[in-house]
Formats: structure tokens, sequence, C-alpha cells
């Protein structure tokens, strides 16, 4: 972490995402924003990490759009600021992107788009490209973590010359790759962060008769942009052949390596793109007039591919031009893809020096590893006592966090899934338009993220369910990040700035319970008698299940274990506690369960369903 | 054997076992002996019990996501993990697992079983000529934690890779220099040692 603040020159080897902190740090950021999302969580983490030595403010926002609004009031009062998100954050942003656009800023903006192709931890594989193409904003794209490095600098002086936000792409294999970046100087900028903003109505208020303005404007900014990417220096050339190649991001990295393995280095002439948004047009005129036929390699959708047919049409180039009917559209790319492509494009042979060992040579089935709720994880304990009092019949909908792992049998308390939120706003509709009773889940930063207006949108219709709000103290899955209602950060407990129940009473729900899902017997009758009241009278019904993260609360208050759970003799086999929390310190041994010490945290849910189940002290 | 211009290595394991720190060990020290060196990490749900994979390539190449056949080298931290991993390998390719089992919750929770050790090193020995199976946890419980398992494949494979000649792959000393920038201060000794046990595991075996 050092080597992040660290004021010389270096070469470092250095994750993508730390790429993009330092750069910021060197080009002056002086504010970030983020809610975390993979793959671009250690952005905001790191920089949360080293604020005291930054001076720079961080702050983990209650979500993407929020994120993207304080960053850009503080760049528009002349501060340096940066926010950053996953791919599927920025449509969560999308309408203060919009309009930020026509805007802009007068401070360097810099918004870090992390899209997930192959949808390695998110729910979709959409390409954001298209943003910067819909809000006329320019983009860049690295290629590797260096380029990241040298990318978010140069973004930095585009959006402040430009007075326009500036994105960099980047997809998971730029921010969870680590390569070697050479770091300029950083100077830690003293003093507060305070900059001017210079009251102008008529410009920042965005009424129609504004906004008709700032749209000419915002189209005669796009004429700049155009001239700034057709003489980018991330826009390279390479080779001198007459099979053209056009790629840009990761998929250049495949392409080289494909010639490479190919032997075609003579034959080819590569465009790698680095700044993708507006496209360099007269290049592409250039580049075609030199070459015969062009591949288009890129991930996901054709979106250099479509731009590069109009300038062929435009210009009325004759040659092939070949993308996506070579280049898969989905998932990612990588080499032997990307060869394959090349060698049946042009007819080029070409023999491995060796054999890929088939999967055939495989068992049939190996048993599979997916991820699981850790030993402890008080979300088993409460789907284990909402499955006791509603049943399998009960519709679930659920929302984005560890506890989507519900979703896998034997708890299998998971039905429906969009987006972030999107378990209160379904659960909505679900009560309006068929008869199951209907239980949502929600974590407790996911709640504040995007929960709330749906609860009192279902409040104001009364609409009829029982929301299970699993409060965990923190953003668990992408890192343990704090959030407003949490009650503790990496750093040790805190209080909440915000009490989820409180906000929950204010929005009109019928009645709000606590429970502590790790007492098992209490919380099942405060759920049995939930679902009576919501029986008698319908309506919107909030549940808060409150747990800390035993992840978490061992990291910060070092809670040594004293206990662990041991199943005696008198267990008759009837493995209902398999089926019905599976935690993973169960095993089975004969036919007979079994806890392994290793694993077992102690947290003692097991025993209040099993009277097999014992405490054994642990010295 | 292949170019020596370039080696792909690809790590495998379960959420835990430290494979991204392994990965990145050998990338430091690739970055101090001044070749070129990069590195591709899946990150997500490792910590919840799932795969973990990653690649380090040295040398002549510029992208780290492997794709099937394309490792040069497989280091493997749990063995039927290795298993599962074997088509990223190719038929030259040199291989070390782990044999100590992380049985999945499928198998724990009596549904699905888990392969033998020996039936899996058979097949893997079937397919790959260079192939070791050794108890890193044991070593690793020796040197005085099972969280050095990792550290304990890393020292194996610098002897592994010194045999086979590959001037590519970093030298001892260089890893060991890369271990202490790269761990806490306070686990370096028990880290030192478990990569000294892993290297001599592969000496005792010649």
């Amino acid at each position: 972490m050092k080597e992040l603040t660290s004021n010389e020159t270096s070469t470092l080897f250095m994750l993508g995402n730390e790429a993009i902190v330092r750069a910021a740090l060197e080009s002056g950021v002086r504010f970030v924003s983020a809610y975390p999302g993979t793959p671009s969580s250690e952005i905001i983490d790191r920089m949360y990490e080293i604020r005291r030595e930054t001076g720079v403010r961080v702050e983990y926002a209650a979500n993407e759009k929020v994120s993207m609004e304080t960053a850009a009031a503080v760049a528009m009062c002349g501060v340096r600021s940066l926010c950053s998100m996953k791919h599927v954050g920025l449509n969560v942003a999308a309408d203060a992107f919009m309009t930020l656009a026509y805007v802009g800023v007068k401070g360097g903006m810099v918004i870090v788009t992390a899209d997930d192709p192959s949808l390695h931890s998110s729910q979709n594989e959409q390409d954001n490209r298209f943003y910067a193409k819909m809000a006329l904003v320019p983009m860049l794209e690295p290629a590797t973590p260096h380029e990241a490095y040298e990318m978010v600098k140069e973004a930095f002086e585009i959006s402040e010359k430009y007075g326009t936000p500036s994105i960099v792409r980047t997809t998971t294999r730029i921010n969870h790759a680590r390569g070697v970046v050479k770091v300029g100087e950083y100077r830690k900028i003293e003093g507060e962060i305070k900059g001017v903003f210079d009251k102008d109505p008529f410009r920042y208020v965005v009424v129609p008769m504004v906004g008709r303005r700032l749209r000419v404007e915002l189209l005669e900014r796009l004429r700049k942009l155009e001239e700034v990417s057709e003489k980018s220096s991330f826009q390279i050339i390479r080779g001198k052949g007459t099979l053209g190649i056009i790629t840009s991001g990761v998929s250049y990295l495949y392409v080289e390596d494909a010639v490479r393995d190919l032997g075609i280095l003579e034959k080819v002439k590569i465009l790698k793109l680095g700044m993708t948004f507006p496209i360099p047009r007269k290049l592409l005129q250039d580049f075609l007039s030199e070459v015969e036929s062009v591949l288009v390699v890129e991930e996901l959708e054709p979106y250099l591919e479509e731009a590069i047919r109009i300038v062929a049409q435009e210009s009325k180039w004759a040659g092939k031009i070949a993308g996506k009917e070579y280049i898969p559209r989905a998932f990612e790319l990588n080499v032997p893809l990307v060869r394959a492509a090349i060698s049946r494009f042009w007819g080029i042979s070409y023999k491995p020096r060796y054999e890929a060992i088939s999967p055939s040579v495989l068992p049939r089935e190996l048993p599979q590893r997916p991820p699981n709720l850790c030993p402890g994880c008080p979300h088993r304990a409460t789907y284990h006592e909402i499955k006791r009092i509603f049943g399998s019949e009960a519709l679930y909908p659920t929302d984005i966090g560890c506890y989507t792992l519900g979703l896998l049998p034997p708890l299998s308390m998971a039905d429906f899934l969009i987006c972030m939120g999107s378990s209160v706003s379904t659960a909505g509709g679900f009560s309006v338009a068929q008869d199951r009773p209907v239980i949502a889940f929600v974590g407790d930063s996911t709640f504040i993220h995007a929960g709330i207006p749906a609860l009192i949108n279902s409040v104001f219709h009364d609409h009829s369910f029982l929301l299970v709000i699993l409060d965990n103290s923190t953003t668990a899955m992408t890192g343990h990040q704090p959030h407003p209602g949490a009650s503790m950060t990496r750093e040790g407990l805190c209080e909440p700035k915000v009490r989820i129940e409180e906000i929950v009473r204010a929005c009109g729900a019928k009645a709000v319970e606590i429970i502590n899902p790790i007492q098992v017997k209490r919380s099942c009758e405060t759920i049995s008698s939930l679902r009576d009241s919501m029986e008698k009278n319908p309506g919107v019904y909030v549940l808060i299940s409150r747990s800390p993260c035993p992840l978490l609360e061992r990291r910060i208050v070092k809670k040594a274990r004293r206990i662990v759970f041991r199943v005696n003799e008198t267990c008759d086999g009837c493995v209902r506690c398999l089926g019905e929390l599976a935690c993973p310190a169960f095993y089975k041994e004969g036919d007979r369960v079994q806890i392994n010490p290793l694993m077992c945290i102690g947290c003692s849910v097991c025993a209040q369903i099993c009277k097999s189940i014992k405490p054994v002290k642990l010295h | 054997m292949e170019r020596e211009e370039m080696l792909r290595i690809f790590c495998v394991g379960v959420g835990g076992q430290g494979v991204l720190l392994a990965t990145r060990l050998i990338g430091e020290a690739g970055l101090l002996a001044g070749i070129s060196v990069s590195m591709s990490e899946v990150h997500g749900m490792a910590q919840r019990g799932g795969v973990v994979e990653s690649a380090v390539v040295l040398g002549e190449r510029s992208s780290a996501v492997l794709g099937e056949g394309e490792a040069d080298v497989m280091l493997a931290f749990e063995p039927l993990e290795a298993l599962r991993a074997l088509p990223k390998c190719h038929s030259g390719s040199v291989a070390v697992t782990n044999t100590a089992p992380i049985p999945p919750f499928s198998v724990t929770q009596g549904g699905a079983a888990y392969p033998s050790i020996d039936t899996i090193v058979k097949i893997i020995s079937r397919e790959i000529n260079r192939f070791y199976a050794i108890d890193a946890l044991e070593l690793a419980l020796k040197a005085g934690s099972d969280q050095a398992v990792n550290v304990v494949l890393v020292g194996f494979l610098t002897s592994f890779m010194e045999n086979l000649g590959k001037k590519i792959f970093p030298s001892k000393d260089l890893l060991l220099a890369a271990l202490r920038r790269t761990v806490p201060s306070k686990i370096f000794d028990t880290n030192r040692l478990a990569f000294e046990f892993g290297y001599n595991e592969f000496r005792k075996l010649l």
C-alpha cells in the first residue's frame, strides 16, 4: 500500500485498480466517491485506506447516482474528482450522467466504468461503451494496468480542458490484471479541499431553455473532441501488412499474441484504438485505405464494427469487413478464440505445437464447488426461520448481496432478481398479480442503495408483502465496505449514522420488527406473529434481521472462539440439519452428520434445531 | 521443451488458500528479475469457498488470460481443482498439485462423490509427463501454519523450474526477496521456512 503514495517515480507490479488510484493521485484528485461493485471496488477501497496520507476526501456513496452527482458538484467548483462503478452502476447513475454531459464540469472529473464480460460477478454483460456514445462523452479504453494509469491521467486533462466528464472504460481483465506500471511523481496537495462555484444559473440550471442551448454546445464540443480523438497518442498503429485488424481494450493483447502465434506479423496492420469515443473517422478512413480487408476484434457488442462500417460506407471503401460473424459476441475473448477467428477469416493455417488436453479425459461428473454462505452466516439462520414459518410455497423475490446465495439448494430461498433494490418493488408487483404470500429479501446496504423509494411506493399503493432486511451491518459481498446504516467498518465498530428501523417506520410500514436470527425460537415466534398480522390486515410489513457479518466481526473485534459444536451419540441420522441449514461445517460420515471443528464458529443455530448437537469448550 | 521466451503459469485452488498471493509472488519476483510479467485474477466470491483461478505469464506474451490448452505450468492447491483445470494444460505442460483435499459442499453433504486422490493422480499422470503430487499441507503445518500451503507450493515449483532449466522463471533468491516484500513481517519467518520445505521437497524427489 505504501507504494501507492510513494513520492518517487518507480516501476511497480500493480493491480489495474491500483494503477487507476495512483494515476488519480498524481493528477491531483481531491474527492473520490463510489458505491462498491466488482470489479471496480478496489479503486474506492484503496483510496479509502490511504485517505489520511493523501488528504483526499473519500466517500462510500449510498449509490452510484449519488456518487456521480456529488463528484460532479465538487468538479463544478474546480476541484478534481473521480467516481468509479461497475458497469450496471452506470445504469443507476445514468440520469445524472446524461445531463451532466450537457452542463459539463470545471475541474477534471473522471468516471471509471468497469464492465464484466463473462459475468464473473454480475447479473449481465452490458457493453458500456454505448453510454459514451449516447451521452457524447469522451471515452478511453485501456488494455493493461499501465495504460489504465496513463489514460486516467489523460482523462483528467481532457475533462478539464474541454469541460466535460471523461469515461475510462475498463473490463475485469484490466481491473483485476496485475502488470508492470511505471509511475510518476506524486505530491500530496496540502490544505483544505475548497474550490469556487461561480454562480451562473442560466448555464447550470437545466430548464428546457438552458438545455436547448447546452445541447448545441454539446455538439460543438463533440467536434472538438473528434479532433482530440484523431490526434490522440492512444490510437496506435502497428505493422505494415495489408490484413487489417482493428481492436481496442484487452482484446488488443489477444490480437498481439494470436498474430505472434500465427507468425503473420509482417502481413498484418493493427489499429488499436485507445480513445473509442468519439470515433476517429479520418484515422479509420486512412487505415482502411491502406489495407485490403479488416477484422474487427472486440468483446461484447459490435461497437467498433458498426462505426467502421459507417466510415467504410462514407469513404466508399470496398474491402471486406468482418466482426461478429467471426468473433463471439457473448463472453470474454482469449488468445485461442482470436487466433481461430483470424485463421478462419484469412484462411491462415495454424498447427499448435502442443495439443490441448481434452475435457473428455475427465470423469463425466466432477462435484461442483459453488460459493456458499459462510459457516455461522446469520443469513442462513434467517432463511431457515422464514422457511419454517412460510414454507416453500411463498414467493421470495431477492436482491444483490451474499444472501443471493440463498438461491442454492437446499435453502432455495430466491425466486426473482433483476437488479439492486428490485426485491422491494417486484414484491409489490407480485402481491398485486398473484396469490402466493410474498416475502422479499434485501441486504442493509442494498436497501439503502435502492430499496427506499420502492418501499415508499408499496406503502403508497397498499401492496402486501413482508420485506426482510438482512442487516449484517456491512456491505459484505464486495469486501466489507461501510454504509450509512452500518455499525462496523474495517477499522472497527461505529455508531450507525442512519437507523434502518427509523427509515422503514418513517416510510409507513404497517409494522416493523427486529430479530436477532441467531436466536431461533424467539425469531420464529416474531415471524409467526407477523404472518398472523399480515393475514388479518394485509399491507407492507418489515422484519429487520440483524446480526453482524461474522467474517468482519471476527476481524475487527478479534474475538477468540470459545466453543464449537459437536454432534453427540444421540444423533438418529435424520439429517434434518443438512436439509434445513446446510452449514458448510457439516459433513456426512456414514449415515450421520458431523461438524468440522475447524470450520464451526460456534454460532449455535444448529444446536437450537437439534438436541443432538452440543457445545464443546475450546481451550 | 517449449520455447524459452515465455512461460504461462496457471494457478488454481479454493478461496482462502492464498492462490492470488502465490501468483503475485512469482510476478513480483519476475519484476525484480527485470523480465516482462503480467497476471490476471478472478476475485469475486473467493471468500465464500468457491474456486479461485489466476495466471501469471513471464516473458514474451501480452495476455495473462489463459484459454484452453494454454497453461505451460499448472500449480494446483487442491487435487479436485487440479483435475477440473486439466483442460487448461497441453500435452507439453508440467504440473504440481497439493494432495490435501478440500471437499466441496456437494460432497460433504452426502450428494456427490469426491474422486479418490489415486484416481486424480492417475488421470493427470496419463496426460502430463512431469507431474508431481505433494502433501503441501503437511509441509505447511511443519513450517508452522496451514496458511502457508501456497508458499510451500511456490518453493516446490521454484526448485522444479530450476531442474527443468527454465531460466525465465525467477530464482529462489528473487522469490524470497519478493516474499519479504509481499507478506507481513511477522509471518515472514514461517513463510520462508515453508518455501524452503517446498523447495527441498522437490530435491528429495530427484
